[in-house]
Formats: structure tokens, sequence, C-alpha cells
């Protein structure tokens, strides 16, 4: 290293250099420098991310446990899944699960944002307090929740002893109408915080004039946030749309820590009966063209996501 | 102008309510980790009689229990090898890969950005059993190398991109200067763009390090021996097996939680900034 160091010196602004000869060959070593410092990241996503990818979509047209070698079966796989009546009611549980994150946590993050942005005593210990339980992990989590919400000695039998009886024994885990919503629930509380701070950063850098501006015009507050505030935070705003949908087209950790997807189903979402195709069944193959279905209807968002923002930033 | 907004800002309305609402979503976010406190501290009886409520007479001895019968000397341990060897692994893949970005005009620079903003946000879904497959073939299931190898490529993307903008926007002018005095690439890296870019490089091991400390999926799958089992799939387990035990869990799960939010509370801003930008580069 250090004998080159003359050879260097002698060349200054090598990245200037326009005409062919010793720059030349000093560029083409930069790419290949530049390439070497690439390698530690290639390598491990092309032996974990990328490489297992392609070979997902290999065995999603074959027949195989997940050990040993897989036997070509065409388009079964496909075939099987479009027939798969439990694969529909778990794409349909994803949907409800789609539908309440774009509602309750977007809401709830609106507000906190916007009251947030409205106060400057105590903000910065509420943006505190809103984000703990985003760093809480989820299995405890799920536990605290468990504890809260248990038939015999949760909420429900608490608020029974003080004369609100209309809880007492209702189990939220346990019954097939209510597990859904309870596990979404219990997500959603350690989800919304993040939201709220996502949206707080976009609402900080709107342009404060531009409320000065539409107030002098006569704009009350609810027009200030429909002209003002809504377009200011949109590029956010579409962001986590983005993200919600596809967290939950991919919701996993809370359904599995919960309720594994039960009672009898009840809960159970694409990428849970995923899981269970390719571990507990050994259906690899047929998990294999579930997870690919799944990834190209994210991909599919991703793009449409993609084709919209190019359009909607520009205008 | 001042004039007049001076003027409506008088007949503003008072505060009072935003605060109401701000106080019962902050009840909401921290009451059942209240709870969970609570209970940490309560015998067997006394959660009979008082499931939810402060403890009258607190107990200190579900913590001792719990460490002990959750085994968490061992799993601890095995989660700070997975994250400490975790955020080695991202600060140098990420760190080399944004500085070739950022500084070596390295050739297809869109390529590689669009690559890792697809990798940053692919589904587990669309590789978990193949690998699962790779990795039992090269005998890495059941070790924490394995399980570091996949967290590495896993956070890797995210974290890149994160250096990458924190580079790009790091004035070019003392590199240039070392490099006019003869330096390396690997030399202007090291003691010239490592110094000034520490910030940045802390953000991404907050970012990975959490995110190793409290992974769930990839830990269930390819950990299965209870001595090599992180805390947190560790604490999943024994949660199902003492589901009555509410005093024992919920003591478990403060130690869970504790090393996190106390790193949290040291170190929230930058925590809070980092993971959000982490969102927002998704």
């Amino acid at each position: 290293m250090e004998a080159r160091e003359p050879q260097v010196r002698d060349t200054p602004e090598p990245r200037a250099a326009p005409k062919r000869g010793p720059g030349d060959a000093l560029r083409r070593r930069r790419r290949l420098v530049a390439w070497a410092f690439m390698i530690p990241l290639i390598v491990v996503n092309v032996l974990v991310i990328l490489g297992p990818s392609v070979a997902t979509i290999y065995y999603s047209f074959t027949e195989w446990s997940g050990i040993g070698p897989a036997e070509f079966v065409g388009l079964e796989n496909y075939g099987d899944l479009l027939a798969d009546g439990d694969f529909w009611i778990a794409m349909w549980h994803n949907v409800i699960w789609t539908i309440f994150f774009l509602t309750v946590p977007i809401a709830m993050g609106l507000l906190g944002a916007f009251l947030l942005s409205q106060i400057t005593r105590f903000q910065l210990v509420f943006r505190l307090v809103y984000f703990v339980p985003y760093v809480v992990a989820s299995v405890v989590n799920a536990a605290v929740w468990q504890n809260i919400l248990d038939p015999s000695r949760g909420i429900g039998s608490v608020l029974a002893q003080v004369g609100i009886p209309f809880l007492d024994g209702v189990s939220f885990f346990g019954s097939e109408r209510l597990a859904l919503p309870s596990v979404a629930f219990v997500n959603n509380w350690a989800w919304w915080g993040f939201v709220v701070l996502l949206f707080l950063t976009a609402l900080q850098s709107v342009d404060r004039e531009l409320y000065e501006a539409a107030r002098v015009d006569g704009a009350g507050r609810w027009q200030q946030f429909l002209n003002v505030t809504l377009p200011g935070i949109r590029p956010t705003f579409v962001f986590v749309i983005l993200l919600t949908i596809i967290n939950s087209l991919l919701a996993f950790d809370y359904i599995y820590i919960i309720t594994q997807g039960g009672p009898a189903g009840a809960s159970e979402v694409v990428a849970t009966l995923m899981y269970k195709e390719a571990f507990e069944r050994f259906e690899a193959g047929y998990a294999a063209a579930m997870g690919l279905g799944l990834s190209f209807i994210s991909g599919l968002i991703v793009l449409v996501f993609i084709y919209l923002r190019r359009r909607g930033w520009e205008i | 102008m001042s004039i007049l907004s001076g003027g409506r800002a008088r007949r503003e309305p008072s505060k009072v309510p935003y605060y109401v609402v701000l106080i019962l979503l902050a009840l909401f976010a921290l009451g059942p980790l209240l709870v969970l406190a609570f209970n940490s501290l309560k015998s067997d009886a006394e959660i009979g009689r008082n499931p939810l409520g402060p403890p009258l007479s607190p107990v200190f001895e579900n913590f001792s229990n719990a460490w002990v019968q959750g085994n968490f000397a061992t799993t601890m341990l095995n989660s700070t090898i997975l994250t400490v060897g975790t955020i080695v692994g991202v600060c140098v893949i990420a760190g080399t890969a944004a500085y070739a970005m950022s500084r070596l005009d390295l050739p297809g620079t869109d390529a590689v950005l669009l690559y890792l903003f697809v990798a940053s946000a692919i589904p587990f879904q669309i590789f978990l059993v193949p690998l699962f497959f790779l990795w039992s073939i090269l005998q890495l299931t059941n070790t924490l190398f394995g399980l570091i190898v996949i967290y590495w490529a896993v956070f890797s993307p995210l974290a890149t991109l994160l250096l990458r903008s924190y580079l790009v926007a790091l004035p070019r002018d003392f590199e240039d200067a070392a490099r006019i005095d003869g330096a390396s690439e690997l030399q202007v890296l090291l003691r010239v763009v490592l110094p000034l870019s520490w910030p940045g490089f802390l953000t991404i091991a907050l970012v990975s390090g959490i995110a190793t400390w409290n992974e769930f999926l990839f830990a269930v799958t390819f950990i299965q021996d209870n001595n090599l089992k992180p805390i947190i799939t560790s604490f999943w387990a024994f949660r199902s097996n003492f589901s009555t035990d509410w005093g024992l869990t919920s003591a478990a799960g403060i130690i869970v939680i504790l090393p996190i939010i106390v790193l949290f509370l040291i170190l929230q801003r930058r925590f809070i900034s980092g993971l959000t930008a982490g969102g927002l580069k998704g």
C-alpha cells in the first residue's frame, strides 16, 4: 500500500481525468475497488435472499417435502391453491386485517400527530411514551394482553366487580368471532405510536406560512387541514398506506404468537397458513407457490405505488 | 401580517382538550406495561384477588425464580451474541457498500439501489423455505452463526440505504485531501470517513440491534435447541408453559424488555429518528 503512494500523488484529481491513458486505468481500478467493497453485501444477499428466492420459483412447480429431492409437477400447486378454501379464507382475513390497519392506526396516528404539533410543553415526553410500545418485543406485548384480556381474571372480570358485567367471561382470543380483531387490536397497540411519529415528522415540515396565508384567506381549521395539511404530508401519507398494505398482507408475528391462526382457523392469514404448510405439513412445494403468490401481490402493489408516486409527485 | 395573526391568535381555543386526549393516548400506551410491572411484583395469591391493579404487598422472588426457570442466563447471553454479531456484521457490510456507492462512483449504482429498496421490503415468504433447506444442508440450523448470517442479509439492505444517504450528505473535502496525500481507499474509509460518519453507524447499529433482539420468525424457525434459543423465543415457550403463573411470566417479560427500554431511554432521540427514518426509507 505504502509503495503506491508516490504514483498516486503524481496524478492529481484522478476522477477528473478526461483523456485516455493512466487516468483511464486508474478509473478502471477504482471501479474494481468499488465492486470489491460490495462483495460482503453481495455474498450474504445472494446466499440468503436472492438464491433462495429464485429457488422458490422452481420449488413452486414441484411436489416437495422440504427435505430431499423435489418432483416436478408443473402448475399443479397453483391449481390447488386456486381451489383451496382455506387459502381464500386466510386471504379474506388478510383483507380484514388490512382494512383495520388502514383505518384505526392511521386515524390514531393523525390525531396524535396533529395534537402533538399544536403543543410545545411535554411534546417530547408524549412522543417518547407513544413510541415505547413499538420497541417492546412482540412476545412480551402479546403476553401482557393475553393477561389483560383473560376471560376469568382479565379486564372483563375486573369490570364485572364494579358493576359492568358485559365483558365478563368473554374469551377474546378463544372465540371464533373475536380472535382476529383481538389480535389486530394487540398488534395495533404496538404500532400506532410509530405512525404518530411518522405523521408528526411530516406535519412539522409543512411550511408554517402556508397556514398563515390560508388563515388570511379566511380558511377555517377543517379547510386548513384539507388544503394545507393533507397536501403537505401527502408523501408520508401515501408511504404509510403502502407500508400498511404490505405489512398487512404479510402479517405473521402477532397471529402466530397469540393464536397460531386458531381457533379453528378463525385468525388464519396466508403467512401463518404458509408457515404451517411448510414446517408442519411438510408441503414445501405448495408453501412455495403460496409464498410466491403472496409476494407477487405485494410486488404488484409496490409497482402501483411507484407508478402513482411518479405521477402524483410530479403534478 | 404579524398584527393580523396576533389578533387571531388571541381567539384560539384553549389547549386543555388537546392535553386531555394526549394523556388518554399516553395511558393507552403505558397502561399495559404498568400492568406488566404490577403483576411482576405480585404473589400468586395476590394475583387471584387483584389481577390488574397495583401490588399491595410487593414481592421480588418472581424475578429470581423467572431468571432461573426461564434459563435467562443462557438465553440472554445468546441474544447478546446474536445482537453484537449482527451489529458488527451489518456495520461492516453496509459500511463498505455505502462507501462504494457514495464515494467510489460504483458503476450500476442505480440498479443496486433498486435491489436494496426491493430487498429491504422483501417478504420472508419468498425465501424462507428454500433457505431453511439450504441451511440444513450447510448445517447452519441450530447455530447462532447461521442465524446471524440471516440477520446480516435481512438487515443490511436498509442499513446500506440509510448509511448511503448519510454519506451522500457528508462533505467530501477531507477525503479528497487525504487521497491527494496518497491514502488508499481503505485508508480513506477507515481514517477519514469512519470518524466523521459515526452518527450514521450508530443509527444503523441501533436499528439492526433492536430488530435482532426482538426478532421472532427466523429465531423460532432456525433455532430449536433450548440452550441456543434467543431470549424472545425462549420467553415465548416459557410463557406457554407457565401461562397461569402471571407473576412469574410478567417478571420474565420485564427481564426481556428491560435492556431495550433502558437503551431506548438513554438514546431516545437517535432511536426515534433512526427507526422513523428506517420506516421512511422502506
